[in-house]
């Protein structure tokens, strides 16, 4: 049994998985519910003035039978009195002593900041997370993701809160910004003890195409709000990544955005969480999902060997380069495993309207064949087809070379122009001039002109 | 004890004969489209004889446009409905679909053919604008489906099409043969009076085409004219006994049962003669009238009968009994059927061989005769220069339907012998083609 709990910038908690800041935290009855179904750690839902509920105020995006796969929010912060919030924060953490409770706090003056601040401590919160995220109502009244795009306004807070807090603070970014690690430097600048990220992305999830308006509705109008759920968890993981690759940054970060399942959960650890928050799941399914949660990345570091949750905090990041130290050499194609193959073809349509007619059709069977000269190992195929470890990329270089495009430009041996063979245009099979490399065009191609 | 019991009221006949592929309601089809992959060259729309672009349709219901689904089988198929309904899906589309290759579940693409064909039906919503009139006229004996699929196209491209029909409902098989437990007789009527609707053709009720005079009088009246007569009453077994009362054809059977099941008395055991589809469904459907017992008694092996796996099986849930390697001798009974005499046979190098000496009787007081149809010799013959194969079936030219008399054109079972209602369906359909083709080439 590996040891799941972690101490995130000085906030102890039994396991990585916190309740993110959002409705399933709104009441001492919901967090205490959540406790004693397992979860770590929860992130209150936002403290604030004024107390605002908006009618309605979700919208979903839904893919096929896939319910909720990108999930859209324009409510504001909580909507019950911050004393009725201080109350229960204080009944919870009396009676859950080793599970996390962190404030989510958004407020205006440098007075407001310091009352709240020394409220929630009283209160017995373990942390304090600053909710410069919002990217829908708040934000128009200069709070929210309005100070999170602003670093010098973001660092200027923090130092408020810096002045009198005494339980560890984390700072909560918004995505709705070109480079994400500047506000996260303005954090640390102005002495957070941790970030989290991603709160919302700003969005419109749909359209009632037969009224003619954006969802939610709000009385025949409505507002953009902010996007969430799985479809964001890669913009989310990216941002994570961003952060923890800033030189000498070194602050906790609590990755958020999409996480489901323990996989999803791993991945972003991987990339430098050390603790993950949920909220959509548990919208979607409620508490039960953190047996899932618990046991799976208990089972994965068991069998990956490793102790605790710390060891693979990060371990993907050195992975992440750009694209000039990518290694040019290496090569692989597409094969398909007969046996797998259901001879749905679609593969085969992919390839030929998608991507480089590197995939042909016999005659007599339905099983594609993958014309070898003409791949060029883009993964479309093998990421279209329905039947799992059908078509795999296998490598075809001896793995005896290495050069990037960064070493190519020290060489002074990139391509210059747009005949330049060194690019491969002129080698590629389509080119009409190089009839050679036009060696099998897929049978289908010729029987239907 | 039987299965069924003895329907009393108009509640257990539906109950006994409930649909076995009831229409989907929303959430079904929305989860069930959503799991179609859009292959492409799709294997289930090669294994459809219509071709109907199964996974546009699919995609267009999972995107909630399901009257466009609609429209997109009726372009490949006038009996979308019915079809959806009555189509041995599990050897057609069905059967091909790519998630069998991995033992996952077929998609439905039969229901999901009724969800949406249903919407039409119900709201009426007109799909199609016919071509202006064209002057021409055709002629179309037999208001099965390949006469209304007929019936359907050359109106469609203008012609004025009248239907004559000798019984006085529309639809041929699908309403006086088809299961009731496939599809109701109001769903069959439903989906004819949307396609008259549609197409205005007419059709002519209780207006057999019989002598050589009615024949004269198309051949004038007309430019063309296709037959769609199908295929005849019982065939005769030439024994014994087959006169006794209840001793009845399966095709007549049925029929009654379709058209008027109260005065259907099944007796309490019932042998059923033969081993193809029609025999199946008359022992399923003896046994859901409440017989007491029914045997299907088949002169060859199990492996060699014509019907399809699926339809042995649904006869053996409603109870029916399989007894193989017999064949009738004589129907015995005084006046009414008390029994039948086999004897058993053996197959050897694929030839039936009877055992001498094992001759058996089996007592039973109804005999459904399941031997297959006659063909329609009586009205073909009078058509002089119109050949027919030697198995009695009208010769076609394949690509266009056109008969050796070359105003006559010809499809579905009176053509090809007898298969399903989507074979007709799609012949009817091409021979309008075929004729179309003729009466414009012609000057
Ligand atoms: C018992 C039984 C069950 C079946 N079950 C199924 C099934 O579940 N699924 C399936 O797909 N197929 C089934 N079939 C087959 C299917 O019904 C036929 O293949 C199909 O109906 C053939 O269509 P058709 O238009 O060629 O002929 P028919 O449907 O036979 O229609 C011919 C029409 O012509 C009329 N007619 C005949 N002679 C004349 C004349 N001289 N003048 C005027 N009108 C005339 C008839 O009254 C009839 O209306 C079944 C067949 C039988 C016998
Ligand atoms: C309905 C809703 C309300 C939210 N309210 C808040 C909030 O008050 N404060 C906050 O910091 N984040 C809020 N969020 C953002 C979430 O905490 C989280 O950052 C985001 O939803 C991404 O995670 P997910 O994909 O697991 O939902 C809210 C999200 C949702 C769906
Ligand atoms: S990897 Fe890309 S180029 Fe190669 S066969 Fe697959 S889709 Fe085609
Ligand atoms: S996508 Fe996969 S299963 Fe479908 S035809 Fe191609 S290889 Fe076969
Ligand atoms: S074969 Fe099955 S999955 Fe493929 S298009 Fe047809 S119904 Fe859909």
């Amino acid at each position: 049994m590996a040891d799941l709990s972690i101490n995130f910038a000085g906030i102890k908690s039994p396991n990585p998985f916190w309740l993110a800041s959002a409705p399933p935290t709104n009441t001492g009855y919901q967090v205490m519910k959540a406790f004693d179904a397992g979860w770590g750690g929860a992130v209150w839902k936002t403290l604030a003035v004024p107390v605002i509920n908006t009618s309605s105020r979700y919208g979903s995006v839904n893919y096929k039978d896939k319910r909720m796969v990108g999930f859209n929010n324009i409510e504001l912060i909580s909507d019950r009195p911050v004393a009725d919030n201080l109350r229960e924060i204080e009944e919870v953490k009396k009676r859950f002593t080793d599970s996390a409770v962190i404030a989510s706090l958004m407020f205006q003056t440098r007075e407001e900041w310091h009352r709240i601040v020394r409220d929630v401590e009283n209160a017995g919160a373990d942390g304090i997370e600053l909710n410069f995220g919002c990217p829908h109502g708040m934000c128009e009244r200069g709070m929210g993701s309005a100070v999170g795009q602003e670093p010098k306004v973001l660092q200027t807070i923090v130092e408020w809160v810096m002045e009198v807090a005494k339980i560890p603070v984390i700072v909560k970014l918004t995505p709705n910004i070109t480079d994400i690690t500047q506000p996260a430097i303005a954090a640390k600048a102005g002495g957070a003890n941790a970030i989290s990220l991603i709160n919302t992305i700003q969005s419109l999830v749909g359209v009632d195409i037969d009224n003619f308006v954006p969802y939610p509705i709000v009385d025949g109008k409505s507002t953009n709000g902010g996007y969430c759920g799985p479809a964001v968890k890669p913009v989310a993981l990216n941002m994570v990544k961003n952060c923890a690759q800033i030189p000498g940054f070194n602050l906790p970060i609590s990755g958020i955005g999409g996480i489901e399942t323990w996989r999803d959960a791993v991945e972003f650890m991987l990339l430098g969480s050390g603790s993950v928050q949920i909220a959509t799941a548990v919208m979607h399914y409620g508490f039960g999902i953190i047996r899932e949660l618990t046991s799976g990345l208990n089972n994965y570091l068991d069998e990956k060997g490793f102790a605790s949750v710390n060891e693979i905090v990060g371990k993907a990041v050195p992975n992440v380069t750009s694209w000039e130290n990518l290694n040019l050499k290496y090569e692989v194609k597409a094969e398909i495993h007969e046996e797998k193959c259901i001879e749905c073809q679609l593969c085969y349509t992919a390839c030929e309207d998608g991507a480089h007619q590197a995939i042909g059709l016999r005659e007599g069977s339905r099983i594609p064949y993958i014309i070898k000269e003409n791949c060029v190992g883009c993964n479309l195929c093998s990421l279209v087809c329905p039947s799992e470890g059908c078509i795999t990329m296998e490598r075809v270089d001896d793995g005896s070379q290495h050069l990037t495009w960064k070493q190519m430009t020290a060489a002074g041996d990139i391509p210059t122009d747009f005949n330049d063979p060194r690019a491969g245009g002129l080698l590629h099979h389509a080119n009409p001039t190089e009839q050679a490399f036009v060696t099998k065009r897929p049978l289908h191609y010729e029987a239907k002109v | 004890m039987a299965e069924y019991k003895t329907p009393a009221t108009e509640a257990d006949f539906e109950a006994n004969f409930a649909q076995i592929k009831p229409l989907m309601n929303a959430n079904e089809a929305y989860y069930e489209s959503g799991r179609c992959l859009f292959c492409y060259d799709a294997p289930c729309v090669n294994a459809c004889p219509t071709s109907i672009d199964i996974p546009l349709f699919i995609r267009q219901i999972n995107s909630g446009n399901a009257s466009g689904a609609a429209k997109t089988i009726y372009d490949s198929n006038y009996f979308g409905n019915a079809c959806g309904k009555v189509c041995p899906t599990e050897v057609l589309c069905e059967g091909a679909c790519v998630y069998t290759n991995q033992g996952v579940k077929a998609i439905e693409i039969g229901r999901l053919q009724n969800f949406a064909t249903d919407k039409v039906l119900k709201t009426g919503k007109p799909l199609y604008k016919t071509l202006p009139k064209n002057g021409k006229k055709v002629a179309i004996i037999g208001a099965g489906p390949a006469g209304i699929s007929c019936a359907c196209e050359l109106s469609f491209s203008g012609y004025n099409a009248t239907v004559f029909e000798a019984k006085s409902l529309p639809s041929g098989l699908t309403v006086h043969g088809v299961a009731p437990y496939k599809i109701t007789n109001e769903e069959v009527l439903a989906e004819m009076d949307f396609l008259q609707k549609q197409f205005g053709f007419e059709i002519k009720y209780n207006s057999k085409i019989e002598t050589a005079e009615d024949l004269q009088k198309l051949e004038t009246e007309f430019d063309a004219v296709f037959i769609g007569v199908g295929l005849g009453k019982t065939a005769s077994l030439q024994m014994p006994g087959e006169n006794l009362e209840n001793c009845l054809g399966a095709v007549e059977f049925i029929e009654q049962l379709r058209l008027n099941h109260a005065e259907i008395k099944v007796g309490e055991k019932v042998i059923v003669l033969g081993g193809g589809n029609t025999a199946m469904d008359a022992a399923s459907e003896s046994a859901r009238m409440g017989a007491e017992e029914v045997v299907l008694a088949y002169r060859r092996d199990q492996t060699e009968m014509g019907a399809y796996a699926f339809e042995y099986e649904l006869a053996k849930h409603a109870g029916v009994k399989g007894i193989f390697n017999v064949q009738p001798l004589e129907i015995l009974g005084t006046d009414k059927v008390a029994g039948v005499k086999f004897i058993r046979t053996e197959t050897l190098n694929g030839k039936i061989s009877t055992i001498p000496g094992s001759e058996f009787i089996l007592p039973c007081d109804m005999v459904i005769k399941a031997t297959g149809q006659e063909k329609q010799r009586n009205l073909l013959h009078q058509i002089s220069g119109l050949e027919l194969a030697s198995n009695g079936t009208i010769k076609i030219n394949e690509a266009t339907f056109q008969t050796t008399k070359p105003k006559y054109f010809a499809g579905g079972d009176a053509a090809n012998g007898g298969m399903e209602v989507v074979n007709a369906a799609n012949e009817g359909k091409r021979a309008a083609k075929g004729i179309h083709q003729f009466l414009t080439e012609k000057r």
